[in-house]
């Protein structure tokens, strides 16, 4: 072995050898996690993921790459939006990816193919700034992404009645809300559970109208 | 967010477009998602671009294009346009995503359920 190497950082590590999906691995979903700064989104990702999350990043100009840049690469006025991101395998096929927003809001529907495709999305709300949510809710049912609400409970959060947040959010009924610790596990399993019962309802619906 | 400052050549536009020799993101195929699952057929070959070869190991077990941007470090776009030289060269195959949200599948929710429940 050769340690003369060792004062520089390792080279792009790989996933760890137990973190491999199997060869048979041949379709993967995605779930968006939206919510404003500091609600819990990569806490919710990293207390359902398999692996360790992981970070991937755009760049985007201030109109935003991938909405047709008509400015061409003249456009120096770029960023770099990280996004956090974990992974579930659901069975030896199918894969669910989960991504957490960045805070800054403005960059979430610039990030091209976020939106595009996913599953649904689930809004992560804190009830002392529910008016951070009004946008992104309005910006989903613009899109047609599904979402359901999920509020994340903090020590000092005032405990509302789910009631008072549909009309404060001006949800339609049948839109879930449900409570949730994102640090647990089981309970933002059960928030992607309430989602995907969710997108079982609605495709019953279609199917019947 | 990503911090702003104390980026230099590694995260550096230039560098970036080096890489990718200049394409931008629209070049690729329409197809490549965030979680379109990526497979080398074979090993890297002597000789490639030191990006491609470490795409090819990486892509040993099938990985996603957003994972493979995290390994490498670099921006999907440019991610994006290096993996479309791979399938360009047949070095790699792309698993497709299953089809937009518009139209979930009944069965593949279902699927998901039988997933979560047995976290
Ligand atoms: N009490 C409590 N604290 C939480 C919960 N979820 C997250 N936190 C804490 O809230 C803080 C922010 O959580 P993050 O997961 O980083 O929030 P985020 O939405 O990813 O934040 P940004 O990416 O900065 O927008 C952390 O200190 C978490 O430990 C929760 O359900 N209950
Ligand atoms: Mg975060």
């Amino acid at each position: 072995m050769d340690f003369r190497g060792s004062e520089q950082p390792a080279p792009a590590a790989g996933p760890r050898s137990e973190d491999a999906l199997p060869a048979t691995a041949a379709a993967a979903v995605k779930v968006v996690i939206v919510g404003g700064f500091g609600v819990g989104k990569t806490t919710l990702v990293g207390s359902v993921s398999e692996i360790r999350p992981l970070t991937t990043e755009e760049t985007m100009t201030q109109a935003g790459v991938g909405v047709d840049d008509t400015a061409g690469i003249g456009d120096k006025t770029s960023t770099t939006v990280a996004m956090d991101f974990g992974r579930i395998s659901i069975n030896e096929e199918l894969v669910l990816y989960l991504f957490g927003t960045p805070g800054q809001e403005r960059f979430w529907f610039l990030w091209r193919g976020l939106f595009e495709g996913a599953l649904g999305a689930v809004v992560l709300v804190d009830t002392r700034r529910l008016e951070v949510s009004f946008d992104v809710i309005g910006r989903l049912e613009e899109r047609g992404v599904p979402f359901v609400v999920a509020v994340n409970s903090f020590p000092d959060t005032p405990g509302y009645p789910v009631d008072e947040l549909r009309a404060a959010l001006d949800l339609p009924e049948a839109v879930p809300i449900v409570m949730c610790d994102a640090r647990e596990r089981a309970s933002s399993r059960d928030v992607l559970m309430t989602l995907m019962r969710y997108l079982q309802t609605l495709a019953t619906t279609r199917e019947a109208s | 967010m990503s911090d702003a400052g104390g980026r230099d050549w590694e995260d550096s536009p230039e560098r970036l477009y080096v890489i990718t020799g200049g394409r931008s993101g629209s070049s690729v195929p329409a197809t490549l998602d965030l979680v379109t699952l990526i497979m080398a057929r074979s090993g890297p070959k002597p000789g490639m671009q030191p990006e491609h070869a470490a795409i090819i190991r990486l892509c040993d077990a099938p990985l996603s294009v957003a994972e493979i941007s995290a390994y490498t470090g670099l921006p999907v776009s440019v991610v994006t346009v290096l993996i479309g030289d791979l399938l360009a060269g047949n070095r790699v195959v792309a698993r497709a995503p299953v089809p937009p949200a518009r139209l979930p599948d009944r069965a593949l929710i279902e699927a998901v359920i039988d997933g979560l429940q047995r976290l």
